[in-house]
């Protein structure tokens, strides 16, 4: 890196001459290794998904010892990446967020609150020398009491906590943002606007794809992890049922498997061309 | 309150329901507040005293809290101010972090932190009432001692026990605007008329989404009273 020896990245405390901070940039190299973080807000609701790398086939998955998506309040969840330790302090800091507001105002706090007390709180870590920055992202979805309406988050390392349509961050988070584009959820109208239903599956898809593009993962195993706060969970943020999560697996699978043939036979026909 | 004793003892049904020392000034007062179709109606009447002096006979009992929230203060005159103004300051904050107004049940909430907190040094038992665009108009009475009560309308200050029956008998849900005011407006006259430390004249106030209108009715134009 350009920065290493110039002496302007061993803190958070100081600017390099051309206006950055490396030790963020670094926190955010720390996101950029880990694994895959997806979510989308569809039209009845919001979809958390995250990709778990097994790094040791003994691992037991989706227990309380390897969790990725944690529940802040009833209506409110996040799903993490990055240094995990650093996730979780970031996870204690949102219950207690939340938790303090109903104890204060006697209702839910809103998620745009919500995610913008947790910027305020990951700002703070970049500006102190003292301080080392977080090397954890997290997308927050959660479900406004007050207007019945859903709102999806992401977290960045620097403080940055904007509202999105999808995001993805985390190890591909350009192939997954890409293929977020390409669901259209940014065009609000009432024909392309996704369900829930069709979100939980896609977040399936785009995070198996993921998995199987790249080469160091291929053949290893993985595991999904995906939560929603919709009207099936009563606006709760829940994990997806079983069976959901096993059919968006087939049919995520289904789908790849039809994608690879068509791609086949393209290149088949372009050779005899 | 009828008479300032020395009792510090906090009892609703003595004389001296709030507990208030000799000279400490109180809004021993007669307050109503009531949800109609489209928002809540207030009224108050406007005497401050001390012992059986009344130190004011027009003093403003419905107090601003937030754009469409209110409260109607009774016991110390010192003490609802200073809390009334606590969260005021609360919510003004609150508004500007969420970004849109306060729920009347927050105002409550805070209300009632305060009031149950400091039991021990305050004299206060409020009603908030107000208008949100989650659940419209509401009332909520935070008494003595600091519990807050949801209710379909309430009473508070001396006054108020010489009303409950009429109340009772007149109130009904869905009333229309003026309806409401004419309830509000009579009720006080009547409690006015009986309690000592009530008197002056009858605030009210009208809560709706579309704006607040106040309106004051003179002693000598009550719809009751005065009895001799």
């Amino acid at each position: 890196m350009a920065s290493s020896g110039s002496g302007y990245d061993l803190s958070a405390a100081t600017f390099s001459p051309d206006g950055r901070i490396f030790q963020v940039e670094y926190a955010g190299k720390a996101v950029e290794n880990a694994g895959t973080v997806i979510g989308i807000h569809a039209k009845d609701g919001v979809v958390l998904g995250v990709a778990k790398p097994l790094y040791h086939k003994m691992i037991v998955p989706t227990t309380a010892s390897y969790k990725r998506i944690h529940t802040v309040d009833v209506h409110a969840g996040v799903a993490t990446t990055g240094f995990l330790p650093d996730a979780r302090v970031l996870v204690g800091r949102a219950q207690e967020e939340a938790a303090d507001w109903q104890e204060h105002y006697g209702s839910k706090v809103p998620p745009h609150v919500l995610a913008d007390r947790l910027g305020h709180y990951v700002h703070y870590f970049t500006l102190h020398g003292a301080l080392r920055p977080f090397g954890a992202s997290c997308v927050l979805g959660g479900y406004d009491v007050d207007t019945k309406e859903c709102g999806l988050y992401m977290l960045e390392p620097n403080g940055a906590a904007y509202k999105y349509y999808g995001v993805a961050t985390g190890k591909g988070k350009q192939v997954a943002k890409t293929e977020l584009e390409k669901l259209n959820l940014h065009k609000q109208d009432a024909e392309s606007s996704m369900d829930v239903a069709t979100a939980v599956k896609n977040v399936a898809k785009i995070l198996i794809l993921l998995h199987k593009e790249n080469k160091d993962s291929d053949g290893k195993p993985m595991e999904l992890e995906l939560s929603w706060i919709c009207e099936a969970s009563k606006w709760k943020h829940a994990p997806i049922p079983k069976d959901v999560l096993t059919a968006a697996k087939e049919w995520a699978n289904e789908q790849l498997e039809e994608e690879d043939e068509d791609d086949e036979e393209e290149e088949e026909a372009m050779e005899e061309g | 309150m009828m008479s300032a004793s020395h009792s510090s003892m906090v009892n609703p049904m003595s004389s001296n329901p709030y507990g208030l020392k000799e000279g400490e000034v109180s809004t021993g007062t007669t307050i109503l507040a009531m949800p109609f179709d489209g928002g809540v109606m207030l009224g108050a009447d406007t005497r401050t005293s001390m012992g059986s002096y009344a130190t004011s006979r027009s003093t403003d009992k419905i107090t601003f809290l937030s754009d469409h929230i209110f409260c109607l203060r009774s016991g110390s005159a010192a003490d609802t101010q200073a809390i009334s103004d606590i969260v005021k300051h609360y919510l003004s904050h609150l508004t500007i972090e969420t970004g849109r107004e306060p729920l009347v049940k927050t105002a409550a909430h805070l209300m009632k932190n305060i009031v149950y907190s400091n039991k021990d040094s305050l004299s206060a038992g409020v009603i908030i009432a107000g208008w949100d665009p989650v659940e419209g108009g509401q009332v909520f009475n935070v008494v003595q001692g600091g519990s807050c009560l949801k209710q379909s309308f309430a009473l508070g200050g001396s006054g108020s026990l010489f009303i409950y029956g009429l109340m009772d008998s007149e109130f009904k849900e869905g009333m229309t605007q003026d309806e409401a005011r004419a309830l509000v407006k009579k009720a006080i006259s009547h409690a006015m008329a009986r309690d000592g430390s009530s008197g002056g004249m009858v605030r009210t106030m009208t809560v709706t989404a579309e704006g607040n209108k106040r309106d004051v009715t003179p002693g000598n134009e009550l719809p009751f009273g005065p009895v001799f």
